[in-house]
């Protein structure tokens, strides 16, 4: 047992930072969250990395373990890089790997790897919900290939995807009930075929993009599908399970990104002659938000290498993860607004930044009451 | 990063686990009074290191395994495994044992260990005072050099074991200096010296587990003491790092237990119906999983700079405060039965955890070496 990156994957991570302080500094994601929230120059040059390849078998096109992607995630949540690296890379490409067809891998993963194309997966509806019960949009058999109808909700970077992954139900009575996993098929939808409109929508976190896209009377072709009908379930379910492990990775940059700026304000900052560090309400609270990061590290490093690894437990371990760094990632950047005081409540800091991202990514791929929920299955409560 | 066993790791633990398997004492076999918890878990301990299975990571020469830290890990898992009782020196193995490795002569080792390990002699250790518990330089214990011997005089407190220990590792004064860490001597103490005297002290379950030493004139020869004369602070770190390092890892397996054992009363008791209780005891065995997770890492570490580092600290904190909220669950859930005497134990353990926050390092000592060693904070004192 070896609980530690290689060698190389620390190479990777520093040269990952010296890039992303370069490039995406708080100043960048600023102008990206204040603007369109995209950067196609920016995108190339993370292509040209090879970041987009991370985790993508090599016979379509990919380069790098999933390791090595976790690596990257985790520096990219600590300089809060905007863009759908994550929605792509976290979301899209474990569905279309654990789903796809043949012929849909090798012509998405190899655009993906390449840097030519950016994909999301459009899972959520209204309800918000993560479970197969949720799924309501609605597939139909027509002509000689499917109709979808339906709304999806919370959409990550929805407006720049050129390959988006849809979570449908092709059977029952389209009622969402939760043990429904059987009746749900996954598509995989190329650009914006007619009948498919993405709306942006304002949110908290506006240095990542959610959309709602809906679906009026779209047609598509039997390519479209991915595996067999109605069976989607459990490779959805598994890919899921590694997105979460990937988001996981994203956040405890940000703790650990939060901890460091609060110690080192903590430092410098004097109050009544004295760096406000030396008093125990300050240091106490910064040494709780090291064992959340330290802790949150540990679950998500074991979730990423489990689902690597297809580790018996690799669903309990990512569940395990979401729900603790759920938590912790907003604990800590509440704390270090807290520890900054009033400069930290300023639009001009950046600890506002993460204390939304937090959130937002808190509530995304379930939040930590979901997944205790289903530890406590897992627990045979 | 991999957490699959070897396949030296796995022959290993196929044989731990089987010998566990035909050796462990039942899980319902009781423990009854104190004098019989004693001496049970005595011979269960001269059991286990008659098979090579107590001090495992000690060098081969004194009796130990001459293991790595995998060893003592998967030995770990498997007494988890196993629902096996630990040994009865917790004291000498945690700390008597690793402390004189690392400082003891060579005469010291052989004398000292090979009897540590079979449990005929067991250990207790007499830092606190009185009057110096978190500030342990301010201790008053003092050792008077007469030549070839001193004369010890003073009072310890909250020592563990000592109505039955052999040996007291004993930090004394010997001279008065100006700061207050230089001057000590570290001294083991034979138990057995005229001028000993050990008086139990109840504690808030009834039970009187913890002692009152009181050393009168004491003599003790200079060949009994550890490291150099007026140098015992280093040599009393390097017993608190290894208190709150390894013995961190034994707590972070007696973690895992306590959730299992919570999990199971929950099921008994047919609370898994209520939501919030499900989320409690979820979120309880994450903590768990999390602090072991952490403890793992921290091997690695190990691995590299031989030393527990003060991350150490980490482990000890977590399962301190993690076991208060476990034990005082398992009372809730049990309502007003909870509260009657019972034979499952929950009630002793809600009351003996409140020490857990004090023994070995309060929680806000931890907090200062985390903020102090880990973030570089300023100190606070």
């Amino acid at each position: 047992m070896d609980f530690a990156f290689s060698e190389e994957q620390e190479m990777l991570r520093r040269s990952t930072r010296d890039f992303l302080a370069k490039e995406c500094s708080p100043k960048v994601v600023r102008k990206l969250m204040e603007g369109s929230g995209y950067d196609a120059a920016m995108w190339k040059k993370i292509a040209d990395l090879g970041w987009t390849a991370l985790g993508i078998p090599e016979e379509y096109g990919g380069a790098g373990t999933f390791l090595d992607l976790v690596v990257v995630l985790e520096e990219a949540g600590r300089a809060l890089l905007p863009g759908p690296f994550f929605a792509t890379m976290g979301l899209a490409v474990p569905a279309i790997l654990e789903a796809g067809t043949e012929a849909q891998k090798k012509e998405a993963l190899g655009a993906i790897a390449q840097g030519s194309a950016r994909a999301t997966l459009a899972f959520t509806e209204p309800s918000g919900r993560w479970d197969a019960g949720s799924v309501s949009l609605k597939a139909t058999r027509a002509g000689g290939g499917w109709k979808l109808e339906g709304v999806k909700l919370f959409v990550p970077d929805a407006g720049v995807a050129d390959y988006t992954v849809v979570v449908a139900r092709t059977r029952g009575d389209g009622r969402p009930r939760s043990e429904d996993e059987d009746g749900i098929t996954l598509f995989l939808v190329k650009g914006r075929p007619a009948g498919m409109t993405v709306n942006p929508l304002e949110t908290l976190d506006m240095t990542r993009r959610w959309g709602e896209i809906r679906f009026d009377d779209v047609q598509l072709g039997d390519d479209a599908v991915m595996g067999a009908p109605n069976k989607a379930w459990p490779h959805l379910k598994r890919a899921l399970e590694q997105s979460t492990a990937a988001l996981c990775a994203e956040m405890v940059g940000g703790v650990q990104k939060v901890l460091e700026t609060s110690t080192d304000y903590a430092k410098t900052r004097q109050q009544f002659g004295k760096p406000i560090g030396i008093y125990q309400a300050v240091s106490h609270k910064l040494a709780d938000m090291l064992v959340l990061s330290e802790s949150g590290r540990s679950a998500t490093y074991y979730a990423a290498w489990a689902v690597d690894a297809d580790a018996p437990d690799r669903s309990l371990a990512s569940s395990m993860a979401k729900a603790y760094v759920s938590d912790a990632y907003r604990k800590v950047a509440g704390d270090g607004i807290q520890v900054h005081g009033g400069i930290g409540f300023t639009w001009e800091h950046d600890m506002h930044l993460y204390f939304k991202r937090a959130k937002s990514s808190e509530v995304t791929l379930g939040d930590a009451t979901y997944h205790r929920e289903l530890v406590a299955q897992a627990l045979d409560l | 990063m991999d957490f699959d066993l070897s396949p030296d790791e796995k022959a290993f633990r196929d044989q731990v686990r089987a010998w566990l398997k035909a050796n462990a004492p039942r899980d319902g076999d009781g423990d009854g009074d104190m004098e019989t918890f004693i001496e049970r878990r005595r011979a269960w301990q001269k059991k286990l290191s008659e098979a090579g299975y107590v001090g495992i990571t000690w060098p081969e020469e004194y009796g130990g395994r001459g293991g790595n830290f995998m060893n003592q890990l998967i030995f770990n898992d498997e007494m988890i495994l196993a629902q096996a009782p630990e040994p009865i020196n917790v004291i000498g193995l945690g700390m008597g044992g690793p402390v004189v490795i690392a400082h003891g002569t060579e005469e010291q080792k052989k004398r000292y260990l090979p009897p540590l390990l079979s449990a005929e002699e067991i250990w207790c250790q007499g830092f606190s005072e009185p009057n110096a518990g978190s500030d342990l330089s301010g201790l008053q214990t003092r050792a008077e050099d007469r030549g070839d011997h001193y004369i010890v005089n003073g009072q310890k407190v909250w020592t563990t074991l000592a109505h039955v220990a052999k040996w007291c590792m004993l930090l004394a004064r010997e001279r008065k200096e100006p700061n207050p860490r230089d001057g000590l001597t570290y001294l083991l103490v034979d138990m057995e010296s005229p001028g000993v005297e050990v008086r139990p002290l109840v504690q808030i379950t009834g039970d009187a587990e913890f002692n009152e030493i009181f050393f009168k004139d004491v003599k003790v020869p200079k060949s009994q003491i550890l490291g150099e004369a007026c140098k015992g602070w280093a040599v009393a770190m390097t017993t608190l790092l290894h208190e709150r390092g390894t013995l961190g890892l034994a707590l972070a397996t007696r973690a895992q237990i306590t959730a299992a054992e919570l999990a199971e009363h929950a099921r008994k008791l047919g609370r898994g119906a209520d939501p919030l209780v499900r989320q409690k005891i979820a979120q309880h065995t994450i903590e768990a999983r999390a602090l072991q997770l952490n403890g793992y890492r921290a091997v690695t570490a190990v691995k590299r700079s031989g030393i527990p580092g003060p991350e150490g600290s980490i482990l000890k904190l977590m399962w301190s405060e993690l076991n208060q909220r476990m034990t005082e669950t398992a009372v809730d859930i049990a309502g007003p039965s909870g509260q009657v005497s019972d034979g499952d134990g929950w009630k002793y353990q809600f009351l003996r955890s409140r020490a857990n926050t004090i023994e070995a390092g309060t929680s806000e000592v931890l907090r200062n070496i985390l903020a102090e060693r880990v973030l570089g904070l300023p100190r606070s004192r």
